[in-house]
């Protein structure tokens, strides 16, 4: 009951991961990369080009972007490949490097310092820490650690509820009233963006997913990769981001708000909710999800990158800043790259729990 | 220059994020005063670690005596790091604190110093001690390079013992000598100003 053999715990910490093994999970990191290689080949070419055929700004631009994508596409790689703890230790890392850039462009008062610490070094890596420890668990009792991801019920509330007021109890020990609430609300906003919201991201890998088959009717053990879940999930939230700024500017129209920025149009995240639902229509295979389903995701996530972008944006204008990674000479801006990702991550992560492992152990069990 | 100053200097970079950023300056081994504002305990130590090494090899913070020789870790380190320690308390008429540096550093170092006497929190600047006066009155072929440090004040604030990991920066500026005839007031004042106008390149 309270401890399973040792090779039920490893089935249990390397289950439903293997990238491997997993033909269409390989075949999509293949894919990408290929593209990727293709898009780079291009802006190579564009910016052998001479200056009047092409717009050499907007090819820099490319040329930088395709280069980000090409690191981050390394380093999810790798992580995927030394397993389900080495990616979430990753998304860690990021988590850590953002919220030390938005601690950074955030003013904070002395007062604010011990809580600043607990924050970065217990809060953020006892969140992952949480995630990583639900399969250790998996011996105990259901009732103790909940139905999985084990420790989900824990690691949902830690930030926004203990966290949060730990916070509030910090920065009132610290005996510095002025601007109380203001000062706390900066700290909670950078948790529950740069750690909470990306932790979902990696807490996919722990799911242990259904699919329905049209054929018999019955739901039953998706037999993918939560590897490849989570790289169709970053894919389609890039694809989203890579849509809006292509269709703000073909489109044009008029801004949505343009104090907050400037380039982004209504015509713009409609034509990015329409073809990002048209990629994942054509990606379901590496999912637990049908045609239709996968489209339907990939929407609500467009939408919410398109929310995380927008408000990044407006906390970037109110500091003065136009990107994270300006601020500091030399640093890449680790905040530019994930808002949009921070926002889509817990809405796709309890979507498909719910959907996809909730639902159907609940028909199961009936 | 020895393992537990590099990797003390590496820690701090790391922790601090810091950058360097040399504005119309370049590094060099010549014999230079990088005088910069107070704010935080790692400013030598991030200072001397954004060196190259080479620099860093001839590069001697000044510390305050009384500070640096307390319990054992302390005068250790100050050791590691080759610190100049002056006697904030006991200024003596026949050893001043200024012919002290001068004789310690011959014609191959280099200081860092702290000309506001203290660490002052980011926003304000204290005004200058005397000391880097006499020094270049003495010593005029001493270049002396202003350094702005940002944001470090945040990472380990005075009072605290435990850093927060936030991005800090730290700025190099134009070199300034003592021209003839120039008052003391007025030199302070303009060396107080090379630090501040750092504060917005």
């Amino acid at each position: 009951m309270f401890q399973p053999s040792g090779d039920v715990l490893i089935a249990q910490i390397t289950s439903r991961f293997e990238v491997l093994t997993h033909a269409p999970t390989l075949a999509l990191l293949g894919g990408v990369l290929l593209a990727l290689m293709i898009a780079w080949g291009v802006a190579w070419l564009l910016g052998r080009q001479s200056d009047s055929t092409v717009n050499p700004a907007l090819v820099q631009l490319f040329d930088r972007r395709i280069r980000a994508w090409l690191l981050m596409y390394v380093i999810l790689a790798l992580g995927f490949i030394l397993g389900r703890g080495a990616t979430t230790f990753l998304f860690f890392c990021v988590s850590f490097f953002a919220l030390r850039e938005f601690i950074t462009i955030t003013p904070t008062r002395q007062g604010d310092h011990r809580a600043l610490f607990w924050v970065f070094f217990v809060f953020a890596p006892l969140q992952y820490l949480l995630i990583f420890a639900g399969p250790l668990l998996s011996g105990l009792d259901e009732i103790l650690v909940g139905p999985g991801p084990y420790l989900h019920g824990l690691y949902s509330i830690l930030l926004p509820v203990y966290a949060f007021l730990f916070v509030f109890t910090r920065v009132a020990l610290a005996g510095d009233p002025r601007r109380f609430l203001e000062r706390t609300a900066k700290i909670q906003a950078a948790l529950l963006i740069c750690v909470y919201a990306l932790s979902f991201a990696p807490a996919l890998l722990y799911l242990d997913l259904y699919r329905h088959n049209s054929a018999t009717g019955q739901w039953e053990r998706w037999e993918g990769s939560t590897a490849g879940l989570l790289f169709y999930f970053i894919l389609i939230v890039q694809l989203a981001d890579m849509f809006q700024f292509a269709g703000s500017k073909m489109l044009g129209g008029v801004p949505i708000a343009e104090d907050i920025s400037s380039s982004r149009t209504w015509r713009g995240i409609l034509f990015s909710l329409a073809m990002t639902s048209l990629c994942a229509t054509g990606l379901w295979w590496v999912t637990p999800f049908t045609w239709w389903q996968s489209a339907c995701l990939s929407m609500v996530v467009s939408a919410l990158a398109f929310a995380g972008g927008m408000t990044m944006s407006a906390i970037k204008r109110d500091r003065g800043v136009k990107d994270y990674g300006t601020l500091v000479e030399g640093h890449a801006g680790i905040l530019d790259r994930i808002d949009s990702l921070c926002f889509a991550a817990p809405v796709f992560f309890h979507l498909t729990r719910y959907f996809f492992m909730v639902l159907p152990m609940a028909q199961i069990g009936e | 220059m020895n393992l537990t100053s590099t990797l003390l200097a590496f820690a701090a970079k790391v922790l601090s994020g810091a950058q360097a950023r040399w504005i119309d300056c370049q590094p060099d081994t010549c014999q230079r005063v990088y005088f910069a504002n107070h704010t935080s305990h790692l400013d030598p130590l991030v200072i001397w670690g954004s060196l190259p090494y080479d620099v860093r090899e001839v590069t001697r913070p000044v510390a305050a005596k009384d500070y640096w020789s307390r319990g054992p870790i302390k005068p250790f380190l100050a050791r590691s790091f080759n610190a100049l320690l002056i006697d904030r308390k006991k200024i003596k008429v026949h050893q001043s604190p200024i012919e002290l540096m001068i004789n310690e550093i011959g014609n191959r170092f280099s200081l860092i110093v702290f000309p506001e006497g203290g660490r002052v929190p980011e926003p304000g600047m204290r005004e200058f001690k005397s000391g880097i006066y006499y020094l270049s009155k003495k010593r005029p072929d001493l270049e002396l390079v202003p350094v702005y440090i940002e944001n470090l004040n945040r990472v380990l604030p005075r009072g605290e013992f435990l850093p927060v990991p936030l991005l800090s920066c730290i700025k190099f500026g134009a070199p300034i000598w003592l021209e003839e005839g120039e008052s003391k007031v007025d030199f302070l004042t303009r060396a107080r100003e090379a630090v501040l106008n750092l504060k917005e390149l």
